[in-house]
């Protein structure tokens, strides 16, 4: 009992994962992204805002898991090679180039990495696209999820998701997804942040825990 | 990952598997996957069947590690069988369920096995009660178990609604169960399903090839 009282709190030692739940749904038109907002260290909760989902560019997200560290870095990274890359082009970039840039680093950093980035947004030429860069491997799915809270929505994400759905109905399967997610994974809570991208732009929102949908709890 | 493989580390050797039982209106639903595993790469059996009947009206379907399953349920029906000639009336399924809670509570250093135990008596109608790897034991309105309900946590969540009618439960466990098998790999084979109610117990067996099927597939 006394060694408990003078133990030190777990985030003065333990490293700061974003032990996360990350989705990102392609839809007729363009892409839902949707993250939690906890930041765990051990068993802290270090941040309870934190917005996981971070510009690359202006129509290309990511959505960070992993080591919060980790992630953030290759995200800054990725963010200014993408700027560099726009001005040698004088276009828009990729959705492709994005997740490439970030699977390299991905792949070449592999072994001192954990982090795991999923990357979604709109371009001109392929529309609203997902890529799974899971430690240096680069897939372009129709959805993706991510994060330890992922494994309890396998089920939910397989049973549910539908080829081309409306803008309304793919921001609320994220929103499900997300809200079943939090409620079975201690590392997942807080709010849900959607971002949707589409041709017309990208919009950002934030689900406050009391908004979010209710299912059955006994 | 990293999760995954620290779940079957405390398993140990185990049927790595899929279970769940569901309350319905008038009944209940007990079903689960056929798959027996060794390690994590080789399938020991294909068809076993991982529902077993300690009484008329009230079965167990078990996780984790096959042999000691199987010996607290055969210590369970015998025990169970007894108790019911004593008090010269069918057992409740809360006592079936506190005799697998007494014996994995008792001998919880040795054992890694979890149960859940579902049934239909006449002083409560049908009821499901989960006895977990230390011993706790806890009723529900539906339970999934094994390690692939993990997968469908959220599934199981979102489409559970109470009094379901028969049809509505079994559609809902061939898509839980069809879901997990789909992702763990060693949960898969054929779905048993035993429908429990007043009425007695029916054993259905979905092959593979009539399960439900999802967009990936």
């Amino acid at each position: 009992m006394s060694e408990e009282l003078l133990a030190e709190p777990g985030w003065l030692s333990e490293e700061v994962k974003t032990g996360t739940t990350i989705i990102a749904v392609t839809f007729d038109g363009g892409v839902v992204l949707g993250s939690d907002s906890r930041v765990s260290a051990g068993e802290s909760v270090v941040n309870r805002v934190m917005n996981k989902l971070s510009p690359l560019h202006d129509k290309i997200y990511c959505a960070l898991s992993g080591s919060a560290a980790d992630a953030q870095t290759i995200a800054e990274i990725v963010n200014y090679q993408l700027d560099v890359h726009s001005i040698e082009v004088e276009d828009d970039p990729l959705v492709c180039s994005a997740a490439t840039l970030v699977k390299n680093i991905s792949y070449k950093y592999k072994e001192e990495l954990s982090a795991h980035l999923i990357v979604a947004g709109w371009d001109r030429k392929e529309g609203g696209q997902v890529y799974a860069t899971l430690s240096g491997l680069l897939t372009k799915q129709p959805f993706a999820i991510g994060g330890s809270g992922s494994f309890y929505i396998n089920g939910f994400v397989d049973a549910e998701f539908r080829k081309n759905m409306t803008k309304t109905e793919t921001q609320e399967f994220v929103v499900n997804a997300l809200t079943l997610a939090m409620g079975r994974d201690g590392s997942s809570g807080g709010v849900a942040y959607v971002v949707t991208i589409d041709k017309d732009g990208t919009e950002e929102k934030c689900i406050l825990g009391n908004e979010l949908p209710k299912f059955f709890d006994q | 990952m990293e999760r995954l493989q620290l779940h079957s580390q405390i398993k140990g050797v185990s049927t790595g598997t899929t279970i769940l039982a569901v309350k319905f209106n008038g009944g209940v639903i007990i079903g689960s996957d056929s798959r027996a595993s060794m390690g994590e790469s080789y399938v020991s059996s294909k068809t076993i069947n991982k529902l077993i009947q300690v009484h008329d009206r009230i079965f167990c379907c078990i996780s984790g590690s096959l042999a000691d399953a199987q010996a607290v349920t055969k210590m369970a029906k015998f025990q169970l069988s007894f108790h019911s000639i004593q008090m010269d009336s069918p057992p409740l399924v809360k006592a079936a369920a506190s005799i697998m809670k007494e014996l994995c509570y008792n001998n919880k250093e040795e054992l890694q096995a979890g149960f859940i135990t579902a049934g239909w008596d006449r002083k409560k109608g049908p009821q499901i009660y989960t006895v977990a790897l230390g011993g706790m034991m806890l009723s529900q309105p539906f339970a999934i178990g094994g390690s692939g309900s993990t997968y469908i946590y959220g599934y199981v969540d979102a489409k559970f609604k109470p009094d379901m009618t028969l049809e509505e439960a079994t559609q809902f466990s061939k898509n839980a169960l069809a879901l997990a098998m789909g992702r763990d790999n060693v949960s898969g084979g054929v779905v048993h399903l035993v429908v429990i109610t007043e009425a007695g117990a029916k054993h259905v067996v979905v092959p593979g090839d009539k399960l439900p099927k999802f967009h990936n597939e």
